[in-house]
């Protein structure tokens, strides 16, 4: 999978309720919230961005509450994937659950800035950026959750038979 | 080398060899916990899964307290889906309005969550049963629909870090004082995908509610787990608290310590005498600072209460300064006992009396003001302190109002002085 897009920077320890506030968690419509994404920190972000943009920010990205709505709305407002130094515990499981691509890039990070324009191949794990003609290999995954990734999400991958999930169940037989 | 009580517990709960810190599981799990913002998202994940009923209907707990009583249409539709999803899987354990409370005080005071457990909810603070010895961990809906269809979650086995709190405790200083102050010192990512074990002579004296408060705010340090080894305080708190072991649970719990040997990825050692109590400024839980030390901060609002700080014993505090007193004329005090056995114990002991005279209001339980959800949200550049666990940007209402966090002492002698101050000034 390939993504393309601008990058859009921030910060350090971009919360849950920046992402999406609390107040418009009365929804789980992935439109809706998306049209709040970033919102207190930028009010007009969903409408300034462009559908494929990244989310660049720097460490402990989604730390915070455990809402699935903040990678829904991230994924809802049109970004197509979330470059940082670290991510936040729960964010990062929810954001393989749900599919969107997150990215572990330290240097990627530190480096980019609003308005570069990159190309990311998730599959082989490596961000080009495209203004500054620049290249970085992101984390690997660990191999556990690898297999959730190749399988589409937690959802697939609990109803792989060949999975680790139901290697207990495989045994039995 | 030995086992920490976090990895223990995941050895209880997994098959075959033997797993250590950094090891991946698929864990079976006690109990499986959802509210009225996150399980609506679990519910519609579930149904995609194509299973018909949820692995057992005796340990999934469905609360509806965010923002309920019902706040808007929205909100009473997603209350209203959890109410129905609870009756057609034959929920034991759903918590009506009148009967719920926030979720964190209800479990453990129904006895749903217990010792030596391992607890997945689809809320951050669910971190909190870690003051029971419980492995309890905070995760998205997503995660509780795959558990509600298997009864199992994976987990990456995490690292100790342990934190031995010794010396004599300052007056005012309570537990919530004691994790802000390390959070201040570590960070917001300091305890990041670890699990947290307070320990030492000062968490051996600990009463019950305070342990939950450091348990709860594990999470605004990054942590996975906030742990306390159960002792003759935890198991105290078990014996009196049985209802739903009547109701149903079976009794799967262990009192489990950690090995003498255990391997900790860090021991920072705390001398709790240099503390004094303690505000988390605007806009990050680790901007700490001992009130003493502030300049003056007029407020707005003070809110005592929620999943951190609404048990009984943190409104028997508010109540010795409350009493005889006024809130200040030109500040708002919203006092929420966190569940409705609490709320009955505070009538009981005339705390609520003591309240409404000092011309505070008292509510009902929800997580309601917290997050900004309702029952006291702040206007453009207001400012409120709070016994709650976040001051994000915008977390108790508009983006530019402002949220100092402490101890139940503090934010009641700043309701009645109108500015943060140390209760020693009132």
């Amino acid at each position: 999978m390939k993504l393309k897009g601008n990058a859009w920077k921030f910060g350090d320890n971009i919360n849950t309720d920046e992402i999406v506030a609390a107040r418009y968690l009365n929804t789980f419509d992935a439109k809706e919230l998306g049209s709040h994404c970033m919102e207190d920190i930028d009010a007009k972000f969903s409408k300034k961005i462009s559908k494929g943009d990244c989310i660049v920010a720097r460490k402990n990205f989604g730390c915070g509450s455990s809402r699935e709505h903040a990678p829904i709305a991230i994924k809802g407002c049109g970004i197509s994937c979330v470059i940082a130094e670290s991510f936040a515990r729960i964010f990062y499981r929810n954001a393989i659950n749900i599919g969107l691509p997150i990215l572990v890039s330290k240097a990627a990070a530190r480096d980019m800035k609003t308005g570069d324009k990159i190309e990311v191949d998730v599959n082989k794990g490596v961000i080009y950026n495209l203004t500054r003609k620049k290249e970085y290999k992101t984390d690997k995954f660990a191999d556990f959750m690898q297999e959730i990734v190749n399988n589409g999400g937690l959802l697939n991958w609990i109803k792989n038979p060949k999975g680790s999930a139901n290697k207990a169940k495989r045994k039995k037989k | 080398m030995g086992y920490t009580i976090a990895e223990k517990i995941f050895n209880k709960h997994i098959k075959g060899k033997k797993v250590k810190a950094g090891d991946f599981v698929y864990a079976k799990v006690d109990v499986a916990l959802g509210n009225d913002i996150t399980a609506p998202i679990a519910i519609d994940q579930f149904k995609k899964i194509g299973v018909k009923k949820v692995y057992d209907r005796k340990k999934i707990v469905l609360v509806p307290d965010h923002f309920t009583p019902a706040k808007d249409i929205k909100s009473a539709e997603q209350a209203k889906a959890l109410r129905e999803f609870a009756r057609e899987q034959k929920i034991v354990h759903y918590y009506e309005v009148g009967r719920m409370g926030i979720e964190h005080a209800l479990l453990p005071e129904l006895g749903i969550v217990r010792p030596g457990e391992l607890i997945i909810g689809a809320d951050s603070h669910t971190c909190t049963y870690g003051a029971l010895g419980a492995f309890a961990t905070g995760m998205g809906s997503t995660d509780l629909a795959a558990c509600w269809a298997t009864g199992h979650a994976w987990f990456r086995v995490p690292e100790t870090m342990r934190f031995i709190y010794k010396g004599k405790k300052n007056k005012w200083v309570t537990g919530k004082d004691l994790i802000l102050y390390t959070i201040g010192k570590i960070g917001v990512d300091g305890a990041l995908y670890k699990s947290m074990e307070f320990a030492g002579p000062v968490i051996k004296r600990l009463p019950i509610d305070e342990r939950f408060t450091m348990s709860n705010m594990a999470i605004e340090a990054g942590g996975k787990a906030g742990l306390i080894e159960p002792d003759e305080i935890t198991m105290e708190y078990v014996r009196s608290h049985k209802f739903a072991a009547k109701g149903k649970l079976p009794a799967n719990f262990d009192y489990l310590k950690s090995d003498k040997d255990a391997e900790y990825e860090t021991t920072i050692e705390i001398d709790v005498s240099k503390i004094e109590p303690q505000v988390s400024l605007p806009h990050l839980p680790s901007n700490t600072k001992a009130v003493s030390k502030l300049k003056t901060m007029k407020i707005d609002q003070s809110v005592i209460g929620s999943c951190t700080n609404g048990r009984i014993s943190d409104l028997r505090v508010a109540a010795k300064i409350l009493k005889g007193r006024k809130v200040h004329p030109e500040v708002r005090c919203i006092i929420f006992p966190a569940t409705q056995a609490i709320y009955r114990q505070a009538m009981k002991e005339g705390l609520l009396d003591i309240f409404v005279k000092a011309e505070a209001v008292v509510s009902t339980p929800t997580c309601g003001p917290c997050l900004g959800g309702h029952m006291g949200i702040l206007a453009k550049g207001e400012r409120a302190i709070a016994t709650t666990n976040r001051n994000f940007v915008g977390r108790m209402g508009h983006p530019e109002s402002e949220v100092i966090l402490s101890n139940p002492a503090v934010a009641a002698a700043s309701a009645v002085a109108g500015k943060v101050i140390h209760p020693n000034k009132l």
